[in-house]
C-alpha cells in the first residue's frame, strides 16, 4: 500500500512539473474549464436557493385558499360562500380575503394592494396569517407569514408599503402617495410605515391596506371579497375539505398549500433545466475543444511519452500520469468555478443571471439569498461538467500511452 | 419529463457508462473472437493495446455506476415535492414500474463492474494475459444489463409526470400496509431481524477469517458474503433504520443518506457495497489458482481480498451496533 501511495506522488509530481512547462496551453484550457463550472454551478446555487426561499416562505401562506371561477376566469366572491365553507366538518376557520393589484402609471409598475385579515369586517385571524407578536423569534423561519407589519396600526387613510414600493417611488414612512380610483378620482394615502425587509421576495412589491380604502379605491360592493383562506385542522384531511367545497360550491376553485409549492418547485426545476440545456452547446463545445486539446499532441509531448516509455514507463503507466493529469485540471477548475459561482450568487446577488432565473418584472424583490449547497447540487454539477471532460479524454490519453517508443523518437517535427 | 437539472445529469451519466460499456463490449467481442497470444500479427498487437483502453473505460464506469446510483436516490428524493403523497425517495421512486427496477439494476451493475475489476486486476498480473477471455465474457454479460438499465432510467425520467398520486414511504414502507414489496421487507419482526443479521454476520466473519488463515472454505465464504448483503439490505429496512431515525415506524432505506442523518448511509453503502464486492471476487478468482502464470501472485491477492471484505464487513457491523448501542430508541 505503502509503495502504490509513492508511486502515485511521484506521477503527480512528474505530472505537475509537466503541466507547469506548458502553461499557456494548460492555463488556457483551465481559465475556460473553469467558466464553464462557473456558469452552471452560478444558476444551479441561484434556482436551488430561490426554490428553498420559496418554499420557507409558502409555509405561512394559507393551507387552502378559495377563489370563485366564472367562465374561466377568476371572479369576486359573495360572502355568503364563507358560512357554507365553516360548516363543512374539518375546517377549523375561514376568512374572507381582499386584495387587488393596482398599476402606478408613475413608475410603470404592478402594485398588490392587500387588506390585512384583521381589518376584514368578518374578523377571525385564522393561525396562517398575519402574526404581530412572534413569541418565538428562533423559528421565525418556518412560521413566518407572508408579510410583517412591525407593530403598527392601520387606520383609514393610511397604508404600509414594501420595500420595493418604497425604493421604487422614492418614499418613506410620513409621505402621502397618491392612488386613482375606479371612478377617477384622486385618493392620497398616508405611508405610515414600510414592510419588514426578511420578506422582500414576496412582500417586495405589496401595499397594506384598510378594507374601507380598498373597497372606496376599487369599487368592490360589500357582499363581495376576492377570496377565501381556509385552516384546515388535519393536514391529511386538506384534499378531502377541498373536494367538499368543491362539491357544494361548483363555482369555486380550491387550491392547496402543497400545489402551489409544488408549482413553485416545477416552475424553478424547468427554468433550471431550461438553462442547462441551452448551455449544453457550450458544455458540448468545451468538451470538443478538450478533446482536441488531449487529442492533438504536440512533437514535444510525443516525444517525452516516447522517451518515458523508453526509459521503463509501462503504458499503463503514461495512462496513469495522464489520469493526474486529468484529475489535476478537472478538480483545480471544478472548486474554482464553484468558490468564484459561490461569491458571485450569494455575495454579489448574481447579476449575471438574475434577469433570466428570476422572472420579470417591473418591480424586482432586492433580496440576498441565504447560502444554501448541498452534496446533490455539487455531484450534479461534477457530473455535468467533469464527466463530459474525462469521457472526451480517455480515448486520446490511451491513444497517446500506447504510441510506440522507437516511432515518438523518430518523429522530430518541432 | 421533468426537466430538472439533476435528472439530466443522470441521464447523461447513464448514457455515458452505456456508451463506454458497448464500445467496451464491442472491441472484448473481437478480442474474444481473435485473440492469439502466440500470433503476431498485427491485429494481435493492436487488440493488446485495446485492452488497456478497456480496462480503462471500465475503471471509470465503475466510479461513475457508484456515484450514479446514490445521485439517483438524491434525485428521487429532491422531486418529492412534484408528486402528491411522496414524502421521500421511496415514494416517488413508487411513481412508476421503473423506479425499483432502475435501482436494482444499478447496484447490480455496481457489483458486476466491481467483479471486472478483480478479475481484471489479477489477469494484469500475469505476463502472458491468462484470463482475458473469462474477463471479457464478464464483459459481454454486463454490457447489455448497463444497456437495459440506461433504457429503464430513460422511460422512469421521460415517462415521469408531475402530480402523479404514488404511496408516500410512511404507507408503502409501514408496517401496517402488508401489500407491496417494501412492507413485507419492514413488516419482518426487527428483533429476530437483529439476531439473525448478527448471526449471519458472525458465521460470515468467521468462514472470512477461517480462509484467511487456513485457505480453506473460498467458496463457502463467497456465498456467504452475497448472502450477507442480502441480509444486510433487508436488515438496513427492518431494524437498523428504526435506530438511526430513532422512530418505530420509519422503515425508509433512503432517508438514511440524506444531511438530516449526517450522510451516515453513504458510509454504511460504501462499506456494503466494497464488502460484497471483494467477497465475491475471492469466489470468482479461486478457480484460478492452478493457473501457471498466477500461481505466485493469486493466493496472496486473494488472501488480500478477503481480509478487505472481513474488515469492511466488521466496519459495517461496528457502525450499525455503535448506532443502536448509543440510540435513543429502545426496543
Amino acid at each position: 500500500m505503502n509503495s502504490w501511495i509513492e508511486k502515485q506522488r511521484y506521477i503527480i509530481d512528474f505530472t505537475l512539473s509537466s503541466l507547469l512547462r506548458r502553461k499557456v496551453k494548460n492555463i488556457g484550457l483551465l481559465v475556460l474549464y473553469t467558466l464553464i463550472v462557473f456558469i452552471l454551478a452560478s444558476m444551479m446555487f441561484f434556482t436551488h436557493s430561490i426554490k428553498r426561499e420559496a418554499a420557507l416562505i409558502l409555509k405561512g401562506a394559507p393551507e387552502v385558499v378559495v377563489q370563485k371561477i366564472v367562465a374561466g376566469r377568476h371572479d369576486l366572491m359573495p360572502i355568503e360562500y364563507l358560512d357554507t365553507i365553516k360548516k363543512i366538518r374539518g375546517v377549523a376557520t375561514a376568512a374572507p380575503r381582499l386584495w387587488g393589484y393596482y398599476y402606478d402609471n408613475l413608475v410603470k409598475a404592478n402594485y398588490t394592494l392587500l387588506v390585512p385579515p384583521t381589518q376584514t369586517t368578518t374578523t377571525n385571524i385564522s393561525r396562517t396569517t398575519v402574526v404581530e407578536n412572534e413569541p418565538n423569534s428562533q423559528s421565525v423561519d418556518l412560521t413566518k407569514p407572508l408579510y410583517e407589519v412591525n407593530g403598527t396600526k392601520l387606520e383609514s387613510g393610511t397604508i404600509i408599503i414594501g420595500n420595493g414600493v418604497a425604493r421604487l417611488r422614492q418614499i418613506a414612512k410620513g409621505d402621502y402617495m397618491p392612488f386613482l380610483s375606479f371612478d377617477g378620482n384622486v385618493m392620497n394615502l398616508k405611508v405610515v410605515d414600510t414592510l419588514s425587509a426578511q420578506s422582500e421576495l414576496v412582500s417586495s412589491d405589496l401595499l397594506l391596506i384598510t378594507e374601507e380604502d380598498f373597497r372606496k379605491l376599487f369599487g368592490i360592493d360589500k357582499q363581495f371579497v376576492t377570496d377565501m383562506t381556509v385552516v384546515v385542522n388535519n393536514p391529511s384531511e386538506m384534499p378531502t375539505v377541498a373536494a367538499k367545497i368543491k362539491k357544494r360550491l361548483p363555482q369555486a376553485r380550491p387550491i392547496i398549500r402543497d400545489e402551489i409549492l409544488r408549482t413553485y418547485e416545477s416552475i424553478f426545476n424547468w427554468r433550471g433545466g431550461m438553462m442547462i440545456v441551452i448551455f449544453s452547446a457550450a458544455v458540448l463545445a468545451f468538451v470538443i475543444f478538450a478533446w482536441d486539446k488531449a487529442s492533438g499532441l504536440s512533437a514535444g509531448e510525443r516525444r517525452e511519452i516516447g522517451i518515458l516509455k523508453a526509459v521503463g514507463w509501462e503504458t499503463s503507466d503514461v495512462i496513469q500520469m495522464k489520469f493526474w493529469e486529468g484529475a489535476i485540471i478537472s478538480l483545480t477548475a471544478f472548486f474554482s468555478g464553484v468558490i468564484l459561482a459561490y461569491i458571485h450568487v450569494f455575495f454579489m446577488g448574481s447579476p449575471v443571471f438574475e434577469p433570466a432565473l428570476k422572472g420579470w418584472s417591473a418591480l424586482y424583490p432586492n433580496f440576498s439569498l441565504t447560502p444554501f449547497v448541498n452534496i446533490e447540487q455539487l455531484t450534479t454539477l461534477f457530473f455535468l461538467t467533469v464527466l463530459p471532460y474525462t469521457v472526451a479524454t480517455i480515448v486520446p490519453i490511451w491513444r497517446a500511452a500506447t504510441i510506440d517508443p522507437d516511432s515518438a523518437m523518430r518523429f522530430t517535427g518541432d | 419529463m421533468v426537466l430538472h437539472p439533476t435528472v439530466i445529469a443522470n441521464l447523461l451519466a447513464a448514457y455515458i457508462a452505456s456508451f463506454m460499456l458497448v464500445y467496451a463490449a464491442f472491441y472484448g467481442a473481437q478480442i474474444l473472437k481473435y485473440w492469439n497470444i502466440q500470433s503476431g500479427e498485427e491485429l494481435q498487437l493492436i487488440l493488446e493495446r485495446k485492452t488497456y483502453l478497456i480496462s480503462t473505460l471500465l475503471g471509470y464506469t465503475f466510479g461513475l455506476q457508484l456515484l450514479s446510483l446514490f445521485l439517483y436516490i438524491f434525485t428521487a428524493d429532491s422531486l418529492t415535492p412534484l408528486f402528491v403523497g411522496a414524502m421521500c425517495a421511496a415514494g416517488t421512486l413508487n411513481v412508476s414500474h421503473f423506479g425499483y427496477s432502475v435501482l436494482v439494476l444499478k447496484i447490480l451493475n455496481f457489483i458486476l463492474a466491481g467483479l471486472w475489476l478483480v478479475l481484471n486486476y489479477a489477469d494484469n498480473q500475469g505476463y502472458d494475459y491468462p484470463l482475458i477471455k473469462k474477463k471479457y465474457l464478464l464483459l459481454a454479460i454486463i454490457a447489455p444489463f448497463i444497456v437495459i438499465e440506461t433504457l429503464l432510467e430513460s422511460a422512469y425520467f421521460l415517462g415521469m409526470r408531475a402530480d402523479v398520486i404514488t404511496s408516500c414511504c410512511g404507507s408503502l414502507f409501514s408496517s401496517e400496509n402488508a401489500a407491496g414489496l417494501g412492507s413485507e421487507i419492514a413488516s419482518l419482526p426487527a428483533l429476530p431481524m437483529l439476531w439473525t443479521f448478527y448471526g449471519v454476520m458472525f458465521c460470515t466473519l468467521a468462514t472470512g477469517l477461517y480462509f484467511y488463515i487456513k485457505g480453506k472454505g473460498g467458496y463457502c465464504y463467497a456465498v456467504l458474503s452475497l448472502v450477507m448483503f442480502i441480509i444486510a439490505l433487508v436488515s438496513v429496512v427492518s431494524f437498523i433504520s428504526l435506530y438511526i431515525y430513532e422512530l418505530p415506524t420509519h422503515h425508509c432505506p433512503f432517508c438514511i443518506i440524506m444531511e438530516d442523518y449526517h450522510y451516515i448511509g453513504y458510509l454504511l453503502y460504501l462499506l456494503l457495497f466494497g464488502a460484497v464486492v471483494s467477497g465475491i471476487g475471492v469466489g470468482i478468482l479461486l478457480p484460478f489458482r492452478q493457473v501457471d502464470s498466477l500461481k505466485f501472485m493469486l493466493t496472496g491477492f486473494i488472501g488480500k481480498l478477503a481480509l478487505s471484505s472481513v474488515l469492511l464487513y466488521l466496519a459495517f457491523t461496528a457502525l450499525v451496533s455503535y448506532q443502536i448501542v448509543f440510540s435513543n430508541l429502545i426496543m
